[in-house]
């Protein structure tokens, strides 16, 4: 079976995300093999996909915890929690 | 999201809040607080708004935690008070109306991705980079608002895609086609933007 490239782009995420069935698993897997330009469609996508997860892309701003803690404690009336302080 | 605590202990913990223990409080949103501020930021695109959403959501959370049912996970929960206040403030700000926020996606128009010969690796080193963290943050928040809260969720704070569902009260197949449009999305602007500048870069470090 032969499918075209722009059906094995529909199916990309599904693939990414092992979802799809077995058989549609494999017909894209064989079409890969042959496929440059889908081959590197799913390999920037996958790339893409673990950069954005990356902690460093975004990130907590400086002294968030801090200042979400004291202004919870205000609410509470507590002391902040470990090692809050004022801002 | 998180690892170190399952959603009994949770349970315990709100049972004990709710039980005047309120300082426990702390201890239960500090797993949470990176996903809801990403969850904030994807929303109002600066950071003072960002937090001041995110503050705003645990307030709430704590005020409303009586009502909060076991049966859906506490991180979920928090992230729906999160995006309600997101939307409102949003609402607020802009006397236009808000952009499409209920209008169903066009589920027909399939999202073509960008065309390659070959892919070489982005190493996670390259985020040490301020400009090549920056140019993915920007096409994270640059995606329509439908495709950027299932995203973030997903693949940012790498939810499941059902605890997404929940979250953004969505389908799962809807979540799934989004992801996907948003995933093409992302890889049309950033692959070819990666790729120039990870090029650049080679000629930088090495430069014979
Ligand atoms: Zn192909």
């Amino acid at each position: 079976m032969v499918i075209e490239c722009k059906h094995v782009w529909n199916l990309i995420s599904g693939y990414l995300d092992g979802t799809l069935t077995a058989e549609e698993q494999e017909v894209i897997q064989k079409h890969l093999e042959t496929c440059e330009i889908c081959s590197a469609i799913l390999d920037s996508t996958r790339n893409i996909i673990v950069l954005t997860a990356d902690e460093r892309v975004f990130e907590l701003p400086a002294g968030f915890s801090e200042r979400l803690h004291a202004r919870l404690a205000a609410e509470l009336g507590t002391d902040g929690g470990r090692g809050a302080s004022p801002p | 999201m998180d690892t170190q605590r399952d959603s009994g202990d949770e349970a315990k913990m709100i049972a004990s809040i709710l039980a005047g223990e309120t300082q426990l409080y702390h201890e239960l949103v500090r797993p949470h607080e990176r996903s809801v501020y990403l969850m904030a930021l994807s929303y109002m695109k600066n950071e003072a708004d960002a937090e001041d959403v995110a503050q705003e959501a645990f307030l709430k959370a704590f005020r409303a935690l009586s009502s909060f049912r076991a049966e859906s996970k506490f991180g979920t929960w928090l992230i729906s008070i999160t995006l309600n206040e997101a939307r409102n403030r949003l609402r607020r700000k802009s006397a236009a109306p808000m952009q499409s926020l209920d209008v169903p996606p066009d589920e027909e128009g399939a999202v073509s991705p960008a065309l390659l010969r070959d892919w070489r690796e982005v190493p996670s080193e390259a985020l040490e980079r301020s400009e090549v963290k920056q140019m993915i943050a920007s096409a994270v928040e640059a995606l329509p608002e439908i495709y950027r809260s299932v995203f973030v969720l997903r693949d940012v704070e790498e939810l499941s895609v059902n605890e997404t569902a929940e979250a953004l009260s969505l389908s799962v197949p809807a979540v799934k086609v989004r992801l996907h449009r948003a995933r093409m999305m992302l890889q049309k602007q950033l692959a070819p933007q990666l790729r120039t500048v990870t090029a650049t870069a080679k000629r930088r470090w090495f430069p014979w």
